[in-house]
């Protein structure tokens, strides 16, 4: 009935997982009573949970990338603690078992349920107001990719109390994680819940090309773009790509653990490396759908708080867009140790060393940008100065890796994993945490504390720096990843002070809930009254009310220049670039929907089912899916309408202008 | 399921270049479609690498050649081209509002293609029933995923096609039901295209391994 | 639905209607006429010595990349025209990366090989 589920799922033997899923249900409990309490779920749902606003939904992804950045960091000081305590005799207090478990969910958390929603939460709320239009292409559809994410998140979550997880890695291989050595459900887990949440994520790549390349506001040809959206339109295009390589990969393997297929097995001709070969050429189009919007980001923030504008933005598009092609043409770097040829192992090791041009001349772009400019050392801007040094250590050493004979030497070490947390915390984090600083009074109407800001941007970056600069000694010391047991004592100093960096990682994490609470509590004091929040906004997300309405503009803004908002103040316009109230307009919107929640909680069902090998509710759960989207399909009256009077009423109130004479 | 477009100052803006401000809906849903079609090509290349790959993995079991009938492959692949030749006679008609003539179209449509899929489910369980199923050898199982994955989506298309035609026959050719026809062919031409791929390199090129 | 209104240049995409109904019917008879050349072409090749035997896969890939052509232009209705740039850069993006991932996996795969044991 139950098909493999049974109660010995549950840890009761193991304190850790015990206690840590008790602490979470008590928190969540407690969460769900005060939303109870005050009587705030007819809100929450109509305002949010089934609001198809790319702003709202906006909001939602970087919230869940945040949570998740919490678990993320749990298992990552686990692991650091495990390895300062384990050297020589001591044996730590984490098994094995548990050991690769918590590396294969660290990584999988970081990657999935952090760095992806946290880019793609902000490429929702930013683009269509930089666009200059009133939403996606497909607002349900985007309503639909977010609940597909947040049902990855909660399976993770549920694999820790329910079952296990992955003991593989966050990539996967088999043949361990074939059904032969990795029977057990935690692979199971990985699969499914990536599966899900990949749907999720393709759907935002087809939305956000198409709202790029189709829907952009008046006078918006390409070349007036911000460049926050070319960095938007090449990471979804990589999205679109790539995504659907890493479904068929999984496709595969789970016909192999399910139905006894032999696309990767040991025996019947089954071909380990093939894996290996598609999981990269989707991995690594994905790290740069990762940090492309946050070179986008950087942009944005480098521009305006230099009072300049962006350096050569035609190079800075051509870059964005080489990168996007160049970016399918390396992946065999992630294994060049795998037995290629030296034909093969010097093409891609030449791309993955030309690839790093583009990125340089960005770099310098942004240096040239901030030349001669006024700069204000804002928490945005110094997350990009750090960036900017940060990153090109951690690109430097990325092309010294490129050089097939020295991967020889460094593959699989921590080398590699001080490399990759370089790049993607100095990168990809630093351009989220900027973006949600630099955004967040635009999305709230008041500005986050900026002594709290600075604080936790020096605790990253020192924390960082103290946590992997020494893996990148231990590296060439000879130390491997994954290590649950350190066999040569003499690591054991290097190995302190990166545990002490993981800490002072910590209090950047408490500096960032310091700084959310101290500016919630003081709100009043930092609303945001003009919506050009820091002063010096460019582009036109900052000529909208802070938090703009819900239909972003009463008339789409005509757009003449590069910078279209710099352009319209420079005129003395407050909005739109012709003088005088516009003739408003109805308004048709979208309205809400429960269709994404409703897929979301029967996808997580069949999941589930298919997990624990629970068919008869698999198969009611994707029926029920089928079902849910004929009756969406069917149903009328999806858009609602606001009347130009009402338009009129809130725009005039909003720009605090009385009746027209 | 799009946000109405209000072209609300008339511009003199670079036409030509992506001046003219929001596309019409019906412009950015089959576009939206269209990039998603290409995400399936995408999916279906990943199939088809894994195929040409484990083609030659037969584990000492049966070979492509030894398997397939080619004169059902030839049958088939015409199904599938008359069910697209009519698919686009059926838009068509829809596109003229004679609803009517789309449902006659869509009705061949719907009967040639379950003609495609009777031929391969019978052959896919002969090969089964000869020991040559997916879990035989690793050529067999990347045969079964490709060439299954494509007769799955026929299948996807077949009830969607069906909805469809409800559709059609209860709200009639309007706007929002035209939109979703034009989604429905592409795909199914898609599929048509894929299917092209799947003739000549999985069945056809199996004798030159 | 309110759309916007109707301008003299406007976007097409891959499976819009012309306006003109014999065009479009000849449009798909053609494309069906082609198609089904192609299709017996692609059979006799393979079937018979036609070709010179080593030529045929290549054959056969010329003549499967023939009939997808067939397929966009008289189906599909892709053309060259400015307002079907969009539709054709996507296409050569989704080509390209087809292309990147089977030939790219083939060579990989075919290096791997040639340097296991005997």
């Amino acid at each position: 009935m139950l098909g493999r589920l049974s109660w010995a799922a549950i840890p009761f033997d193991q304190p850790l997982p015990l206690y840590a899923m008790g602490l979470v249900g008590i928190v969540i409990l407690v969460v769900l009573g005060i939303i109870t309490k005050k009587g705030w779920w007819p809100y929450l749902w109509r305002e949010w949970l089934t609001s198809v606003d790319h702003k709202r939904i906006g909001v939602m992804y970087v919230a869940l990338a945040l949570i998740m950045l919490v678990r993320g960091y749990v298992d990552a000081i686990m692991m650091r603690s495990q390895q300062a305590i384990a050297i020589g005799d001591a044996q730590g207090y984490l098994p094995p078992d548990h050991y690769d478990q918590i590396f294969s969910s660290h990584g999988t958390i970081m990657i999935f349920f952090v760095a992806m929603p946290f880019v793609i939460g902000l490429m929702n709320f930013v683009v269509p107001l930089q666009l200059g239009v009133r939403d996606v292409a497909f607002p349900v559809l985007n309503n639909v990719s977010f609940w597909l994410t947040a049902s990855g998140a909660l399976l993770i979550n549920v694999s820790l109390v329910i079952g296990s997880f992955a003991r593989t890695g966050w990539m996967g291989y088999p043949p361990l994680s074939e059904f032969a050595f990795s029977p057990d459900e935690g692979v199971d887990y990985y699969l499914w819940l990536l599966q899900i949440s990949g749907v999720g994520t393709l759907l935002t790549g087809v939305n956000f090309v198409t709202t790029i390349l189709k829907l952009r506001g008046p006078g918006m040809i390409y070349f007036r773009m911000p460049v926050f959206c070319w960095t938007a339109l090449a990471a979804n295009l990589l999205i679109v790509a790539a995504f659907p390589i890493l479904t068929a990969t999984f496709v595969m393997l789970l016909l192999d653990r399910y139905l006894g297929m032999h696309f990767f097995t040991n025996d019947a001709g089954g071909n380990q490396m093939m894996y290996v070969n598609l999981f990269w050429a989707w991995g690594h189009p994905e790290v740069y759908i990762l940090i492309l919007p946050a070179f986008g980001v950087f942009s944005e923030v480098v521009a305006t708080f230099s009072g300049k504008g962006l350096f050569s933005y035609r190079s800075m598009v051509l870059a964005t867009l080489g990168i996007c092609i160049l970016s399918f043409t390396v992946w065999l770097h992630h294994f060049f140790t795998m037995g290629a040829g030296a034909d093969v192992n010097s093409f891609f090791g030449i791309m993955s060393a030309i690839i790093a041009v583009p990125t340089g001349v960005k770099i310098f772009n942004w240096l040239f940008t901030m030349f001669r400019g006024r700069i204000v050392f804002t928490t945005p801007m110094l997350f990009a100065v750090g960036f900017m040094v940060t990153f090109v250590i951690g690109g430097m050493t990325g092309v010294l890796l490129a050089v097939p004979p020295v991967d020889f030497v460094l593959h699989n070490s921590v080398f590699l994993v001080a490399h990759f947390h370089n790049v993607i915390i100095g990168g990809v984090l630093f351009g989220a945490l900027a973006g949600y600083n630099y955004w967040f009074p635009k999305a709230f109407g008041f500005t986050l504390d900026e002594w709290w800001g600075k604080a936790s941007f020096w605790c990253w970056l020192v924390g960082f720096y103290v946590a992997f600069m020494p893996l990148y000694v231990l590296g060439l010391m000879g130390m491997t990843r994954r290590l649950q047991h350190i066999p040569d004592p003499s690591w054991r100093p290097l190995l302190l002070v990166a545990e002490a960096g993981a800490i002072v990682v910590f209090l950047a994490i408490l500096c960032m809930a310091a700084q959310l609470y101290v500016s919630i509590r003081t709100r009043e004091q930092r609303r945001d009254l003009t919506g050009d929040a820091w002063k010096n906004g460019r582009t036109l997300e900052w000529s909208t009310s802070s938090p703009p309405p819900a239909y972003n503009y009463a008339v789409l803004p005509r757009v003449e220049t590069i910078d279209a908002f710099w352009e319209m103040k420079r005129r003395g316009l407050t909005a739109g670039l012709t003088p005088g109230e516009p003739a408003y307009q109805t308004i048709e919107m979208p309205r809400n929907s429960p269709i994404g929640f409703v897929i979301a909680f029967f996808a997580v069902i069949a999941g589930f089912s298919a997990i624990w090998y629970i068919s008869w509710l698999a198969i009611l759960g994707l029926l029920a899916i089928l079902v849910a989207v004929l009756v969406f399909g069917w149903s009328e009256n999806r858009e609602r309408e606001i009347p130009a009077n009402e338009i009129a009423r809130m725009e005039r109130a909003r720009l605090g202008l009385g009746r027209p004479a | 399921m799009t946000v109405a477009t209000i072209d609300a100052v008339h511009t003199q803006v670079p036409r030509g270049r992506g001046g003219g401000g929001p596309a019409p809906t019906r412009i950015v849903v089959a576009y939206g479609f269209w990039i998603f079609i290409l995400s399936d090509f995408v999916m279906f290349s990943g199939l088809f690498a894994v195929h040409a790959v484990l083609s030659g993995n037969t584990a000492g079991g049966p070979t492509g050649p030894e398997l397939f009938n080619l004169r059902n492959v030839f049958i088939e692949t015409m199904c599938l081209l008359f069910s697209s030749y009519t698919c686009g006679l059926g838009a068509l008609s829809a596109e003229r509002r004679q609803p009517e003539r789309f449902l006659v179209f869509a009705a061949f449509t719907f009967v040639l293609g379950a003609a495609f899929l009777f031929i391969e489910i019978r052959e896919f369980a002969g090969m089964v029933a000869q020991g040559a199923g997916p879990s035989r050898s690793a050529f067999l199982s990347a045969f079964f995923t490709l060439v299954g994955t494509h007769g799955a989506h026929v299948t996807g298309g077949l009830i969607w096609l069906a909805y469809m035609v409800a559709q059609v026959a209860v709200k009639g050719l309007r706007p929002h039901v035209l939109r979703r026809l034009l989604c429905w062919s592409l795909f199914w031409h898609a599929l048509d295209i894929v299917w092209v791929g799947v003739f000549t390199l999985v069945y056809l090129m199996a004798d030159f391994q | 639905m309110m759309n916007g209104h109707e301008r003299v240049f406007e976007d097409r995409t891959p499976g819009v209607e012309e306006y003109e109904p014999t065009a479009s019917v000849l449009s798909y008879t053609a494309g069906l006429g082609l198609a089904i050349l192609a299709t017996i072409a692609s059979f006799i090749v393979s079937q018979t010595n036609l070709l010179w035997p080593p030529g045929i896969p290549v054959g056969l890939v010329v003549l499967a990349f023939a009939q997808i052509g067939v397929h966009l232009v008289f189906f599909l209705h892709l053309g060259s025209g400015s307002d079907n740039t969009n539709n054709i850069l996507a296409l050569a993006f989704g080509v390209l990366i087809v292309f990147l991932v089977i030939a790219g996996s083939i060579w990989i795969i075919a290096n791997l090989h040639d340097n296991m044991m005997p």
